[in-house]
């Protein structure tokens, strides 16, 4: 192999689909991936594409996932005319965040509207809404198969959500740019990187490689990483534990906030949002807490067996937007950070890796430089 | 493929699978009934709907799941036959709503 | 609701059972739960019946021994409830349960984990087909409900089982087409250095090859060295394919197939509280990391049985009386060190043939075919889980992540150790290196009604 053109730390959803993206560019890549048992939130995620309700105060955070879901299709066309098809159970057709009470009703409804306001302050030229607030009549309507619990009152609707297979995904990613001549090392844990005359050496357990440029993308392993580097970047773990059931014929048509039915039948359940650190275990506080919302959707559920629990670690930033950062100090070296891994890996593919093979991260990408954090410590 | 062996002591069960009522042996698991009753299996998968057989009889294969009075996914080696006990082979994914 | 006892014991085989007597003995009050009917474990299961002669005479006088200790059991007094699952076992010992359909918890501070074993899965082209089973299977039927094949039956594989089932059945009345043995050519040989053992353990081994020489004079058609197993046909077995020593291919017609390559710990309760464990290299398995009472590395938790290694259940008698004791000096009841002395003097003297038979009786080393199903549950085969492992470069929580390998309700009982295998053979590494699942709860599947009704989930986490 001759000597890459950039070393990407960390082969979860966001470093694959940076280096798919360099790779489809031209460039020779090299991924460094970490063990077996490493914390991995790729593992673990939900597989939602997911646009309503995020980025309340950071509108281009809005921009940037509408945009990616926008990208969807054509990043998933390129990936399967390179790899000769995938199989991702990709699909979009709206999702439904639901709602409980009139309380909840409401509060969803103010979030929307604040969503809106800000969506139009930014960039009046945005568009039509991609979403409705839907009563209970009409929720029931788009879910005819499952009788609703007594609780639920309605539901946000928007038609940009999709989902996917994130496994699948990954998978495709990883198959995805071998095959245009990257190279993935496993189980190869990086301790350092020091930049050098030319760009960067990256030494792991299992030898030291050299580039020009690297990109850190190890998820909350990134932290260490880029302080190397000059780099504070807050990155911490939360943890998401999911439940996943037996396979069922179809019930669920369209992706719910917190549960959707797989192309394989299951339903996912998710996912508990928990402060505790590097802690991957399981309670039974949260399978008992994620069954009792599951039934309160649908009683119907209540004879469905749970075959599969598990838990992830986020890495969120401290407004758990997305982080984009190139060292002032030693320009080459690049941090991406997020929890919107699969959503976001459509603009990470076709946006931001061009953008690091250029050397510069465009305008679009200011908002989330790390210094947003020091500001709001300085003040 | 298995025949029980003459057993003076042990009472007819009546059950019923898929609906038809079927002798059982007092005492017995229902996954060892279902390997005397034709076409002497659980259920077909929901994966690829092939059809599977206890295999193993110790709880750890899961190829027994069968619906047992309308519990769905039941380890039909872990469950003795009762009287009335209404079995069920799936065929492929369960439905859960009428 | 919580159970409120101080000692849980799962699992009433003759370790569970062994553990509980001990502790009654020494005046604690255990609670032993089953997820089987009736206590006996797989080796004494169903053994309080009433039997035709014909049946107890077949299933001889070892097995018989154990309606003793059921018999004991069953008046020592200790809470016993058949029909109960383990799903869940939390840091703290914090144990979950459910019996008929209710989910409840067990906060002891001793835990007992008596599960036993399992058939090591031996994966072979057409093993999911319907009638294609394993030995302890067709043995189990034989004990539980009176049930023998009704045809001369094909039995493949390895180890002392099959030889004692095949005893069982011609005694019943069975009939046998033949047995293919697929033990690896030379392993007797590797076994003499371990022959000082195996003296000392004398008893057992010359049952066992007793019971050989009563099957040959009875006739029974026995083919070493057998390569290349397959079980053939549509929708259910018709035929079964083979190599024989000599290199020549067979394919005969068969509706029933017993299969056997050995036992293996279960270890699956331990993993899921990453209790220490280590790689077995004689039984070819994992087991955990236990001090000389039986307690893993985990404060509390103590193994006992076939769990914490494979040897009989004479060993895991000695073992259950052996982590009761631990239990009660613990709890400030011990046992007098004359009882000690004797438990563990027992245990070596169960124990001292085991590295002979793990020498005779290696795990098989067959290529795995391509084609061949690895995981019963999301029907996965050996190519894919070999692709994958070309691409991903990853450890088995990789591999299972991009193919659903192991992610079905059996939760790996039937492909990890062929998972690990297909890996280290990738990697060229040892099976130590390569790793094991990372094992999840539910232990067993649980509904979400159960779950629901659980005080445990009111708020959020």
């Amino acid at each position: 192999m001759r000597e890459p053109d950039t070393i990407v730390i960390g082969a979860g959803t966001v470093g694959a689909a940076i280096a798919w993206g360099l790779a489809r560019g031209g460039q020779q890549v090299l991924v460094l991936d970490g063990g077996d048992t490493d914390f991995r939130a790729a593992r673990a995620n939900f597989g939602l594409v997911w646009v309503q309700g995020k980025g309340p105060g950071m509108p281009a955070y809005q921009r940037l996932t509408r945009q990616s879901a926008d990208l969807w299709p054509a990043f998933l066309r390129d990936l399967a005319e390179v790899s000769g098809g995938v199989q991702v159970d990709y699909e979009r057709r709206g999702g439904i965040a639901l709602t409980f009470g009139d309380t909840g009703h409401d509060q969803r409804r103010a979030l929307i509207a604040r969503l809106e306001a800000e969506r139009l302050a930014d960039d009046p030229a945005s568009g039509a809404t991609d979403i409705e607030m839907i009563d209970r009549r009409a929720l029931q309507g788009l879910l005819p198969d499952l009788p609703l619990g007594a609780t639920v009152s309605g539901a946000s609707f928007c038609w940009r959500d999709g989902h996917v297979n994130p496994l699948h995904l990954l998978a495709s990613l990883h198959a995805g740019f071998q095959r245009l001549g990257g190279d993935l090392r496993g189980n190869t844990r990086v301790s350092a990187i020091r930049p050098e005359a030319g760009g960067f050496a990256v030494t792991s357990d299992r030898g030291t490689w050299r580039a020009a440029r690297v990109v850190i993308a190890a998820g909350i392993a990134s932290p260490a990483l880029a302080r190397q580097l000059g780099l504070e970047v807050p990155i911490r773990a939360e943890r998401g534990q999911v439940l996943v059931t037996q396979r069922i014929a179809p019930v669920l048509p369209y992706p719910c906030s917190g549960l959707r039915q797989t192309a394989d039948g299951t339903i996912m359940i998710g996912a508990t949002k928990e402060n505790v650190g590097e802690d991957v275990s399981t309670s039974v506080r949260a399978s008992g807490w994620l069954a009792r919302k599951t039934v309160d959707i649908s009683p119907d559920f209540a004879r469905l067996q749970l075959v599969r629990h598990w838990s992830g670690l986020r890495s969120l930033s401290p407004d758990g937007c997305p982080v984009y950062v190139q060292s002032a100090d030693h320009p080459g070296a690049f941090v991406a950070g997020c929890h919107s891994g699969v959503t976001l890996a459509a603009v990470h593919a076709a946006r931001l890796a061009p953008a690091i093979a250029s050397g510069t991260l465009s305008p679009a990408f200011d908002p989330f430089h790390n210094r947003r954090f020091h500001v709001q410590a300085a003040s | 493929m298995f025949k029980p062996l003459a057993d003076p002591a042990r009472r007819a069960v009546p059950v019923f699978v898929d609906g038809v009522e079927t002798p059982a042996q007092e005492g017995e698991t229902v996954a060892a009934l279902l390997l005397r009753v034709p076409p002497h299996i659980a259920r077909h998968t929901p994966v690829q709907e092939t059809p599977r057989a206890p295999y193993c009889l110790m709880g750890v294969c899961f190829d027994c799941l069968a619906t047992v009075d309308g519990e769905t996914s039941v380890q039909t080696c872990l469950v003795e036959v009762r009287p009335g006990m209404r079995i069920e082979r799936p065929r492929g994914k369960l439905r859960i709503t009428a | 609701m919580n159970s409120g006892h101080d000692i849980l014991i799962v699992g009433a085989g003759p370790a569970g059972m062994a553990a509980a007597i001990e502790l009654r003995r020494l005046g604690l009050m255990p609670l032993v739960v089953d997820e089987q009917p009736r206590p006996g474990g797989q080796i004494w299961r169903d053994v309080e019946r009433q039997r035709p002669d014909v049946l107890r005479r077949a299933l001889g006088p070892d097995y018989a021994a154990g309606a003793d200790m059921v018999a004991r059991f069953r008046a020592s007094g200790a809470e016993y409830r058949p029909g109960t699952r383990m799903w869940h076992i939390e840091r703290g010992l914090r144990v979950f349960l459910s019996q008929d359909g209710q989910a409840f918890l067990a906060e002891p501070r001793a835990l007992v984990l008596a599960t036993g074993a399992q058939e090591r899965p031996a994966p072979l082209p057409g093993w999911t087909l319907p009638g294609v089973m394993t030995v302890g299977a067709a043995q189990i039927l034989m004990k539980g409900s009176g049930q023998i094949p009704d045809r001369p039956v094909w039995i493949a594989g390895s180890g002392p089982l099959p030889i004692l089932y095949m005893r069982q059945l011609l005694a019943a009345g069975g009939q046998i087409a033949g047995y293919l043995d697929t033990t690896p050519a030379g392993a007797a040989r590797r076994a003499l250095p371990q022959i000082g053992g195996a003296l000392r353990g004398w008893g057992d081994l010359r049952k066992g090859l007793g019971w050989l020489r009563d099957l040959r004079a009875a006739g029974l058609r026995l083919q070493r060295g057998i390569r290349d197993l397959a079980a053939e046909g549509e929708t259910r077995l018709e035929a079964i394919c083979y190599r024989t020593a000599d290199g020549r291919s067979h394919r005969v017609a068969a509706d029933l197939l017993l299969v056997h390559e050995g036992v293996v710990p279960s270890v699956h309760a331990t993993l899921s509280v990453e209790a220490p464990h280590v790689w077995d290299a004689g039984q070819g398995a994992l087991r955990p990391v236990l001090d000389d009472w039986g307690m893993t590395g985990i404060d509390g938790l103590f193994v006992a049985g076939d769990g914490a290694g494979i040897a009989g259940a004479r060993a895991a008698v000695a073992r259950g009386r052996l982590a009761a004791q631990g239990i009660a000096a613990r709890l400030g009841r011990p046992a007098t060190a004359d009882a000690i002395a004797a438990t563990r003097a027992e245990l070596r003297a169960a124990t001292a043939a085991r590295g002979f038979l793990d020498a005779v009786y290696p795990p098989p080393d067959t290529p795995i075919a391509d084609d061949t199903i690895v995981c019963r549950c999301e029907e996965l085969t050996a190519g894919e889980i070999r692709a994958a492992a070309r691409i991903h470069r990853g450890g088995p929580n990789q591999v299972k992540a991009v193919t659903r390998c192991g992610m079905g309700p059996c939760q790996g009982r039937q492909c990890g150790y062929t998972v690990n295998r297909l890996l280290a053979e990738t990697y060229g590494q040892t099976p130590a290196e390569t790793g094991f699942f990372r094992i999840r709860p539910p232990l067993r599947p649980v509904t979400l009604r159960e779950l629901a009704a659980l005080e445990e989930g009111r708020e959020a986490p």
